[in-house]
């Protein structure tokens, strides 16, 4: 356990390294990237914009403004360019907002791809079964952008069921909180539902011809036990597996298009304006943060995996 | 005469598939009576287990139609509601499979699996049903029973495994254990120890055992009545004397001359039934058998009925149109029984 624990914060170390190296490189490629003038303005004479690449190290290597970059970050003074706020402060700001959505969502989207792959498999050939896959097709297909504002247009403009946009503090009042964030919500939870409910139902469709399900049923146990606790107990697995990267990804700004169009002042819609703004330090520790959920859930679906079947061994 | 457990009267099992309809039982019937082991043979896909996984109504599906009846004291269970299944199950019959890695859920401790079965039937706290657990497990001749109780399938070893599935199988003793090839997956020396406990629990007298195999070897080790399947249909049904000293089927002369024995001059080529079992989804008409026969004439178009051909054995029952006295001529290859190509002129 304790060499687990080593070794995947080795890995996590070098992980976060390598991403926010490429990221950074990445922007040296981009023709139009110019961070001085970004950060003097945009009315800003020439010599204004020389000033602050002198002052900024700006004219250094690119390698050597990554060193002050990385040091900025770690020490929780990086500031971005545009509205010159820290960035650090920002994400800490924004985590909670984020953390509205993506949590909720992720409960509503295990939940519902667990009954909706269920249900589809115990139906399997019927009708039942059809219409569920042929919706989880459209909910993949669907561009979440185009979910989300069909979602507000018909819910919060046409009907006036839910706000149009914006958001509430949990702490401030939660069914506003709620009611604020369940359109967003259903459009997150829509692409995954519809992935994982696909999953899910071909898993539980080998497992009923598995031999220790016969067994299940050869000892007697009712069709209810049956299925959950050895049919649908070992399909679960690669559930996990997606479930642990999805979530990570959402929680460390994947849901921007969400935040955006919802216009939720969280980690994704900051992200988003950097990068329509090319500017750098947001995204760099937004993918320092997305790097770092991903190998925390990385590690923990690991471990759940080896609490969920006693075969697995813990390996780094 | 003993107690009579289980009635089988002309079993259907057929599946409608994409290349037709595969009558995979066709017309089974034989009686099962307490302390009694009956062998079931015949070759891969001779019907055989889903015979026996039709008494648990295992192979209950969408596209499969049933026939005939089996009778357990007064139910049938061929007609039974799936919840008086689910009660008789593992309560009333047990079965026993045949690979004992795969038959058990990888991410149950074997203790908790045979809990589960005694909690399904029984309302009594999971303390004592795991003590009963571990009981069984010992009687099974499991060492150390308590702690190998809380391991896992893939913890044990095949051997023990089957033990284990065995334990779970006797855990409210059953009237009838359905041994469906138990040891096809294991070593010799490990099979000779599991069938002696199967043996054993015949031999105590409680139940009856159905055991399904394809080895003769293992058959002549354990059986008391063997029935002989070939595509769907019992060819022969008579005592293990009767079948391996007297076999009226050709087909079973071919089982037993196909058999290597250790207590004579092994043959330079080992025997084989020519040619390959029908596709059942298009049998020939008539005798199964009469493709691959080389005994076959005129009368085998005609479907031969089960019934006492052998006047002094009236219990004895086979599926061959041949005369007795002609068959008893005609299965003598090189000294011993065998199916023989050659008819002699």
């Amino acid at each position: 356990m304790a060499r687990f624990i080593v070794r995947r914060s080795i890995s996590a170390v070098a992980l976060l390294i390598a991403t926010s190296f490429l990221v950074f490189s990445f922007f040296e490629l981009i023709p139009s990237y110019n961070p001085a003038r970004a950060i003097a303005g945009r009315d800003a004479n020439q010599t204004t914009v020389n000033e602050v690449a002198r002052k900024f190290d700006l004219n250094k290597p690119f390698y050597i403004q990554y060193a002050n970059t990385m040091k900025l970050v770690f020490t929780g003074q990086v500031i971005d360019y545009t509205d010159d706020l820290n960035v650090v402060d920002q994400f800490r700001q924004r985590l909670p907002v984020t953390v509205s959505l993506v949590v909720p969502a992720a409960i509503l989207w295990l939940v519902t791809s667990v009954l909706l792959g269920s249900v589809s498999a115990l139906r399997v050939g019927r009708l039942t079964d059809r219409g569920v896959m042929v919706a989880a097709i459209i909910g993949v297909s669907v561009p979440i952008f185009l979910l989300a504002a069909l979602l507000l247009y018909l819910f919060a403009y046409k009907l006036t069921w839910f706000p149009n946009t914006g958001y509430t503090h949990f702490g401030d009042s939660p069914t506003q909180w709620a009611y604020h964030l369940i359109l967003p919500w259903i459009s997150i939870a829509t692409l995954s539902v519809g992935f994982y409910s696909r999953v899910l139902r071909s898993n539980l469709l080998d497992m009923v011809n598995q031999d220790f399900v016969r067994t299940a049923r050869a000892k007697g146990l009712p069709r209810r036990q049956v299925f959950i606790r050895h049919v649908l107990r070992n399909s679960i697995m690669p559930i996990i597996t997606l479930f642990g990267l999805d979530f990570a990804l959402l929680l460390g700004g994947a849901a921007l298009v969400t935040e955006t169009v919802f216009n939720l002042p969280g980690i994704g819609q900051y992200e988003a304006s950097a990068i329509g703004n090319l500017d750098v330090p947001p995204i760099l520790v937004g993918s320092i943060f997305t790097a770092f959920f991903v190998v925390a859930f990385g590690a923990l679906v690991d471990l759940l995996y080896a609490v969920l079947d006693p075969r697995i061994r813990l390996s780094g | 005469m003993a107690e009579r457990l289980l009635e089988v009267e002309d079993l259907e099992v057929s599946f409608v598939t994409e290349d037709g309809v595969v009558r995979a039982v066709d017309g089974v019937s034989f009686s099962l009576d307490r302390g009694e082991v009956v062998a079931i043979v015949g070759e891969s896909g001779s019907g055989k287990s889903v015979t026996v996984m039709t008494l648990m109504g295992l192979t209950r599906s969408p596209n499969a139609r049933f026939g005939g009846s089996a009778r357990l004291g007064d139910r049938d269970l061929v007609g039974a509601s799936e919840r008086e299944l689910e009660s008789i199950r593992g309560q009333e019959i047990a079965m026993i499979f045949q690979d004992p890695i795969s038959s058990l859920s990888p991410v149950h401790r074997i203790g908790d699996q045979i809990v589960e079965q005694i909690r399904a039937h029984e309302k009594i706290s999971k303390a004592a049903a795991f003590d009963r657990a571990v009981d069984l497990m010992e009687r099974v001749g499991i060492p150390r029973a308590r702690d190998r109780a809380r391991a896992y399938p893939h913890e044990f070893s095949g051997g023990m495994r089957q033990r284990a599935m065995i334990a779970m199988a006797l855990s409210l003793s059953p009237g009838v254990l359905i041994a469906d090839e138990p040891t096809t997956a294991l070593d010799v020396t490990i099979q000779a120890q599991i069938l002696n406990e199967i043996k054993q629990l015949s031999q105590e007298g409680d139940s009856g055992v159905i055991f399904v195999t394809h080895d003769l070897g293992v058959v002549a080790d354990i059986a008391d009545r063997v029935l002989v399947m070939y595509a769907g249909r019992v060819v022969e049904q008579g005592t293990l004397d009767e079948i391996f000293y007297d076999p009226q089927h050709p087909y079973t002369w071919g089982l037993l001359g196909s058999v290597t024995r250790m207590d004579r001059e092994p043959p330079r080529r080992l025997p084989a039934i020519p040619g390959q079992p029908p596709s059942l989804a298009n049998t020939p008409e008539g005798c199964h058998f009469r493709p691959r026969c080389p005994h076959a004439f005129d009368r085998c178009t005609e479907v031969p009925p089960l019934e006492s051909r052998v006047p002094e054995s009236p219990e004895h029952t086979d599926r061959c149109w041949l005369d007795v006295a002609e068959k008893r001529a005609r299965r003598e290859v090189d000294g011993r029984i065998g199916l023989n190509a050659a008819v002699p002129s």
